[in-house]
């Protein structure tokens, strides 16, 4: 699924080895959470992602692993 | 460690105050909390930076005076969104409250920072740290925010809650420190715990500590604010795909041309009053040998380099409201991109940004990278970025030989354009070091890259101050001590040895020996043995080679005094060789601090003689070629 700038998903699981993904867990990426694109460094990357009441910048890899769902359900890797 | 943080511990209470034992209070939060504003504020002057022994985190400590003229010791951990200890940074932050660092004991008390405007996810830190059962303060903060932004918490049932007490502060603003200081207080005594109504969650469980945050948040009434709409509106031009990068480069112009105009006035004042004083101080001088010691050595070399402190001190304000406004970690964002063409990350980029004012505090913050080969290709690069040290003498050698014109109306002169240009060469010696180190000995996969975007803030005066006071006492130590010696010893052997009780000339005394016995591997470089004696005696500190020629020139033509060293240097060194010096500068790793810093980094010699020779081989390498191809030019 991609996500158009302001759109937003909710965030399903992390496809990420698990450093990767307590860290980001810790910075708020849980699943259930609404996670929604930003502004971004020009050429689209890194992006900042509003999570869970922060604002966390990552790079197009780690976001691509961000498995998110529509809120009706639908599973869909995010890409931005 | 345990693993046992789930279970209930039993709240020792910390034994009766007994004068001669110190109490301490550790301060512990998430990045971007307002940890260090709160420190600053309880702690004021009374404060130090040290180092944990065995350990190369730095840490705060300072005294804050409660009731009855008692003394509380506090401490200002590093940042930590978790107790888990897997960076350098998490691990002190766990090991002091666990009682398990050297020669520091556990904690009488902890003050836990959470940010009120994001109150949900930031108690999810308050599960670890309320269960190690120390007297806990949970301190609010950012409450100015909170209210103008519409949101609100109840904070006696939120204590009632967490079984602590809570108190809801604006540490920029001093708001609300009534509780804090009487929690210090009581912190010296005891202070009972209540048994939090809420059970704490199984701590290693990120979603079961989120979901008891958002529970305890719910009961204690909390109310998120609106979205912080100035920072969106911030963020709208400084992360515009165009206007971005455009500030971006407006902004790191404006710090270098202000670095070089603003201070000029300041460092002419300093430069009149240290010649007028030494002058007045000479004349109370009879005995000549002495008045010579006093004015040449003394003056002149400590001198030379306590003018550039207003010039410092400028750099270091900017890079501390560039840090303390949140601009940075956009400025980290940006350059990302650029930082992983040569293999880095934007994490590397703070460091490196730092390293702007000084490699060490630079070095040290490198360990928030948590990829090892990343951070110590970081290390290994830090040091080429154009550090404050490298100002006196860039100021002095452009002053001195590049003429003053203007090259873009207002905006742009020669010498900010030379200067500019030293800053790029540095930068791009860095990148093709850091290129170089990644694709062969340092190769790793591509690594992550997680940062935090705070919300803008304005910075307060009083850290920015504090900040600035640090500096200036590092600064001017150093020129107490170090340069002071070096002038001294300069003065000496430059007087020595004596002949019918006459000095000898410069060149006959055992200075000119050194200096004109290195002479031979300097002369391809457009250098004279002068600048040799200051290439060798730099290799403590890289300003003190302005002191060292400041002494040299000083005692050698009482002539040149009045003109100054820039005078001196005019007559003494060609345009190839004074650009080769500046070259040999940006490149080259001429500084001790810097070396023992590396070592303690990386645990060991390897890299920081690996990095002394190549830096130094570059650096030679290409004040030779700037040398020729100046020689050939002009």
């Amino acid at each position: 699924m991609e996500l158009k700038h302001g759109e937003s998903g909710i965030l399903d699981h992390l496809d990420l080895p698990d450093d990767d993904a307590r860290r980001l867990m810790e910075l708020g990426f849980l699943p259930g959470h609404a996670v929604t694109p930003g502004h971004s460094a020009p050429g689209g990357d890194p992006r900042v992602f509003r999570v869970d009441g922060s604002e966390v910048a990552l790079r197009r890899d780690t976001a691509r692993r961000l498995m998110l769902r529509h809120e009706n359900g639908n599973k869909a890797a995010k890409e931005s | 460690m345990s693993d046992c943080h789930g279970c209930s511990v039993a709240t020792l209470p910390p034994p009766r105050a007994i004068p001669t034992r110190r109490h301490i209070v550790a301060i512990v939060g998430p990045p971007n909390s307002g940890k260090s504003t709160l420190f600053n504020r309880l702690t004021g002057l009374r404060q130090k930076v040290a180092n944990f022994p065995g350990v190369t985190v730095e840490h705060r400590m300072g005294k804050v005076k409660v009731e009855g003229g008692r003394e509380v010791f506090v401490i200002d951990l590093p940042g930590v969104y978790s107790l888990e200890p897997r960076t350098e940074d998490e691990r002190v932050t766990h090991d002091v409250l666990l009682g398990q660092m050297k020669d520091l004991p556990k904690p009488d008390a902890v003050l836990l920072i959470l940010d009120s405007t994001n109150l949900a996810r930031h108690l999810v830190l308050a599960a670890p740290v309320l269960s190690l059962g120390l007297p806990t303060l949970v301190i609010l903060n950012m409450a100015d925010d909170l209210a103008s932004r519409g949101g609100g918490v109840d904070v006696a049932e939120l204590a009632m809650q967490l079984g602590s007490p809570v108190a809801l502060v604006s540490a920029s603003r001093g708001t609300g420190f009534d509780k804090v200081f009487q929690f210090l207080a009581g912190a010296t005594h005891t202070a009972p715990q209540a048994a939090p109504l809420m059970q704490l969650p199984v701590i290693q469980d990120i979603p079961k500590c989120r979901a008891w945050a958002a529970h305890v948040g719910s009961k204690g009434k909390y109310r998120a604010p609106a979205p912080p709409h100035w920072t969106r509106r911030l963020d709208a031009v400084f992360l515009h795909p165009v206007a971005g990068p455009l500030v971006f480069a407006i902004v790191v112009i404006a710090v270098f041309q202000s670095i070089f105009f603003w201070a000029k006035p300041a460092m002419d004042l300093l430069q009149e009053t240290i010649t007028s004083v030494g002058a007045w101080v000479g004349s109370m001088i009879p005995n000549p040998t002495l008045h010579s010691l006093v004015v040449d050595g003394v003056f002149n070399g400590v001198g030379s380099v306590v003018v550039f402190l207003p010039q410092i001190l400028i750099l270091f304000l900017f890079i501390g409201i560039l840090e303390d406004s949140g601009y940075l970690a956009r400025a980290a964002l940006i350059m990302d991109r650029t930082m992983a063409r040569f293999g880095l990350q934007g994490k590397s980029f703070i460091p490196l940004l730092s390293a702007y004012a000084c490699a060490v505090p630079a070095i040290m913050a490198t360990r928030t990278i948590e990829n090892k080969r990343d951070r110590i290709a970081t290390i290994l690069i830090a040091p080429f970025m154009t550090c404050s040290a490298r100002l006196p003498v860039y100021t002095l050698l452009i002053a001195a030989f590049i003429p003053d014109r203007r090259l873009l109306g207002v905006f742009l002169s020669t010498g900010t354009a030379v200067m500019l240009g030293l800053y790029v060469i540095g930068f791009l010696a860095a990148i093709f070091t850091a290129k170089l180190l990644k694709s062969t000995v340092l190769k790793s996969s591509r690594s992550s890259f997680m940062l935090e975007m705070p919300p803008y803030r304005w910075p307060t005066l009083r850290s920015l101050g504090l900040r600035l006071l640090d500096r200036s006492k590092v600064f001017l130590r150093r020129a107490g001590t170090v340069i002071l010696a070096v002038a001294i010893i300069i003065w000496v052997l430059s007087n020595l040895p004596v002949h019918n009780g006459q000095p000898p000339e410069i060149g006959q005394s055992i200075v000119g020996m050194i200096g004109h016995a290195v002479e031979p591997a300097i002369k391809p470089l457009g250098f004279n043995w002068k600048v040799g004696i200051g290439l060798i005696t730099s290799l403590a500190a890289r300003e003190v080679i302005v002191g060292t020629l400041g002494t040299i020139y000083g005692i050698e033509g009482a002539s040149a005094k009045s003109e100054g060293l820039q005078h001196a240097l005019q007559q003494d060194l060609t345009l190839g060789g004074a650009v080769a010096l500046l070259v040999f500068f940006a490149f080259a790793m001429q500084c001790m601090s810097t070396i023992a810093v590396v070592r303690r980094e990386t645990g060991g010699w390897r890299w920081p003689i690996i990095q002394f020779s190549y830096m130094t081989v570059v650096a030679y390498v290409c004040a030779f070629a700037a040398n020729k191809l100046i020689t050939l030019w002009f």
